[in-house]
């Protein structure tokens, strides 16, 4: 026996790191770039309103978490993978993705909306203040009307996989434009430098990129919700089935629609969302 | 997994664009600074070494970072003609890729010109042909033959290349597979599908090469 | 220049463990590269049909896709893969392959190719005389293979080895997708959070020039070592 045969077991073996079972253990997924839900501070740790309200649930299942960084791109895969046990990313509950994941009761809810730099023809759209578009009323019709006549013919951008690019898809607003990005900082950036006329995504990104930034982005149009927008946003679990692992997500499931109850009765998620959002986003 | 096909069929037509786009200027851009690269002003020939040195001793990635989010962000830049151009995330694209592949061809060029027998220019001239004429009518072609194998490889090195235009929202083939798995969750067979189709690309790319050495191979 | 200051307010620390990163990802993934070359050379040069096929196929293969997919696949598919082995022999669980390992084994598979393809060239080039004497002095073929051929085959091919050196250097860059904070992701953080990605992303290129400056030197130093005697 060699030293070079030695390293390439210890190679091999070093290779099967043994993962941590969620028994005693969840894993929860988030992306870091999307404040104020989910970011990170100069020293690169995890930082925000969904890592804070993860730490209180996993307090009250009685959980030990850690919290795993995970590309919004990837997400969806990495869980069905297993990389992480549930997701806490911002991520809206959809009829898209329940038909991959399931999620819990929403924790919070946050109104999508169009941005454009200051200067810019869209501002003063003459819309309602917010619609819903799980509400077919001539008001809701006739804004998805002002907001298409606006879009057409202007680049607009938003991040890839999200409710806000279902939207744009969806026909609702006509043929649009759309140009997509990996996370929401790239929207932000090409808004700022006028590649994009216009984009679209929860109103809180928008003022929180305003605000740290000082440049003259502004909301436009209505707050949307409903419709491609979807219901709140959950823990995203994988679907139950009957095997061992099966049973253990289903479990995981309840657990968390438990804690939420008790997090919304204790008034930690109000708290939490003020703090975060100045603006009492919990559902 | 059959309906995703069509969709990374139609955008590979975006990435042949790229591809040829960045090849066509990129060989004038090589050709230009392989023949500053022979010139015998010290500096001239400092610079033509830097530019190489630079774009090949850095990642393509950090190049096309720097030129799509870097100079967007330059407020200046914005009000001048050229943000007509970097406005474009397609000819952002191009430019970084021909600045890259611009710096290995310069490269090719150089050692093939340097490689070509002396006797060959001075038979020309003692022929009483101009300089300008054993230039382009007996080096450049001689040059160009000798360095078609190296060449083939680069066109296959940035024809991979051209997979990260999708980090600049492009979509081209890799882009339209990210997308698709976005919607599908089912990353590793479109993977598949879409590395099955630029391995295609290689494989014609490879042979039309072999075709073209055959077809102007000296002996 | 308040951007790369070390501690709390600043990246220059963050950058300074990323470019570390960076160099042991590389230095990883070359020798990975080495250890695939071995198996694979000999493949390729074999006259057993079969066998050059299979070194055939993993060339051709890793060298006409792009880097980019490659590591999307690892990444994605990589403990999936482990995971249904595993689940022959009864094991359900998750399990966890580091960043830092699906990296450098997702670089070290393309390094490798472009190894075994320089590995194959120097070979080549070895005078056919010396599998002869081996062969007369009834050496067997293994040994032919590492203490004659390998010594040899070293030399002829660090030159073009310091290639595939630069290529895996680069490469690296790539793997920032799969979330392990080398240079570029660490660039991309900084980026996203000073909104200054011009300055960040102009300093990973200088970080990187460095990085292929000093190797080359390093590599020519050990070219002249190794050619002593010739």
């Amino acid at each position: 026996m060699n030293i070079f045969k030695k390293t390439i077991l210890t190679v091999l073996a070093s290779l099967l790191v043994i993962g941590n079972v969620y028994a005693d253990k969840i894993r929860i997924g988030t992306e870091g770039a999307y404040p104020p839900w989910n970011s990170k501070d100069a020293s690169g740790n995890l930082i925000g309103f969904e890592v804070e309200l993860a730490q209180e649930l996993c307090a009250i299942m009685k959980h030990e978490c850690t919290i795993v960084e995970q590309d919004w791109d990837g997400m969806i895969p990495a869980l069905l993978m297993r990389k992480f046990d549930a997701i806490m990313a911002g991520m809206s509950i959809t009829a898209e993705r329940q038909k991959t994941i399931t999620f819990s009761q929403g924790y919070a809810t946050e109104p999508a909306t169009l941005a454009v730099m200051k200067g810019s023809s869209l501002e003063g759209m003459d819309t309602p203040a917010a619609i819903n578009l799980d509400r077919s009323s001539s008001d809701v019709k006739k804004a998805l009307k002002t907001i298409t006549a606006s879009l057409s013919g202007k680049t607009v951008c938003t991040q890839t996989g999200t409710i806000h690019q279902n939207f744009l898809e969806s026909g609702d607003v006509g043929s649009v434009n759309v140009r997509t990005y990996k996370t929401q900082d790239e929207v932000n950036l090409d808004l700022s430098s006028g590649r994009c006329d216009v984009a679209l995504a929860a109103k809180a990104s928008f003022i929180d990129y305003a605000e740290a930034s000082g440049k003259a982005v502004v909301t436009v149009g209505p707050n949307l919700s409903g419709g491609a927008f979807g219901g709140g946003v959950g823990v995203g679990i994988r679907q139950g089935g009957d095997d061992a692992i099966g049973k253990r997500d289903a479990k995981l499931l309840k657990d968390f629609n438990k804690a939420i109850d008790k997090a919304r009765k204790k008034g930690i998620i109000s708290k939490l969302a003020i703090k975060w959002f100045k603006d009492d986003v919990s559902m | 997994m059959i309906t995703s096909f069509p969709k990374l069929l139609a955008a590979t037509a975006i990435t042949l664009k790229l591809l040829s786009a960045s090849l066509f200027f990129g060989l004038f851009l090589g050709l230009f600074f392989a023949i500053l690269r022979l010139n015998k002003n010290k500096f001239i020939n400092k610079f033509a070494y830097g530019y190489s040195y630079v774009f090949r001793g850095t990642p393509l990635l950090v190049q096309i970072f720097i030129i799509y989010f870097g100079l967007g962000q330059i407020e200046y830049l914005r009000t001048t003609f050229l943000w007509v151009i970097l406005k474009e995330p397609y000819w952002c694209a191009i430019i970084a890729f021909t600045l890259n592949t611009g710096a290995y061809t310069s490269e090719i060029l150089r050692s093939a010109f340097q490689t070509i027998k002396p006797g060959i220019v001075e038979a020309g001239k003692s022929l009483g042909i101009s300089n300008k004429i054993i230039f382009y009518k007996i080096q450049i072609p001689i040059a160009i033959r000798q360095s078609l194998p190296a060449y083939g490889n680069e066109i296959i090195l940035m024809m991979k290349g051209t997979s990260l235009a999708s980090t600049v929202t492009l979509m081209d083939l890799t882009g339209v597979a990210k997308y698709i798995i976005s919607t599908t969750f089912k990353p590793i067979e479109v993977f598949i599908v879409a590395g099955g189709i630029y391995l295609f690309m290689t494989f014609i790319i490879h042979n039309v090469i072999k075709y073209l050495e055959k077809k102007y191979s000296f002996q | 220049m308040e951007l790369l200051a070390f501690g709390k307010s600043g990246w220059g620390d963050e950058l300074f463990y990323a470019t570390l990163m960076t160099i042991a990802v590389s230095v990883t993934a070359m020798f990975i590269g080495f250890f695939f070359a071995l198996i694979f050379t000999p493949l390729k040069l074999s006259k057993h049909k079969f066998l050059n096929l299979i070194g055939n196929f993993y060339t051709t293969v890793i060298r006409g896709v792009p880097e980019l997919l490659v590591i999307y696949l690892f990444f994605f598919g990589g403990s999936g893969a482990i995971m249904y082995v595993a689940s022959i022999f009864g094991y359900y669980e998750y399990i966890e392959i580091n960043a830092f390992i699906t990296g450098a084994v997702a670089i070290g598979i393309i390094s490798g190719a472009y190894s075994t393809e320089v590995f194959r060239g120097a070979i080549q080039s070895i005078d056919k005389g010396q599998f002869e004497a081996a062969k007369v002095l009834g050496v067997n073929k293994f040994v032919q293979f590492y203490k004659i051929i390998l010594p040899q085959m070293l030399r002829l091919a660090i030159p073009n080895l310091s290639n595939v050196w630069q290529i895996t250097l680069k490469d690296t860059s790539l793997i920032s997708v799969t979330g392990l904070v080398e240079i570029m992701r660490q660039s991309y953080i900084a980026a996203g959070s000073t909104r200054d990605p011009l300055f960040f992303y102009s300093f990973a290129a200088v970080l990187y020039l460095l990085l292929t400056y000093v190797s080359m030197k390093l590599i020519n130093k050990l070219e002249a070592r190794y050619s002593r005697g010739y």
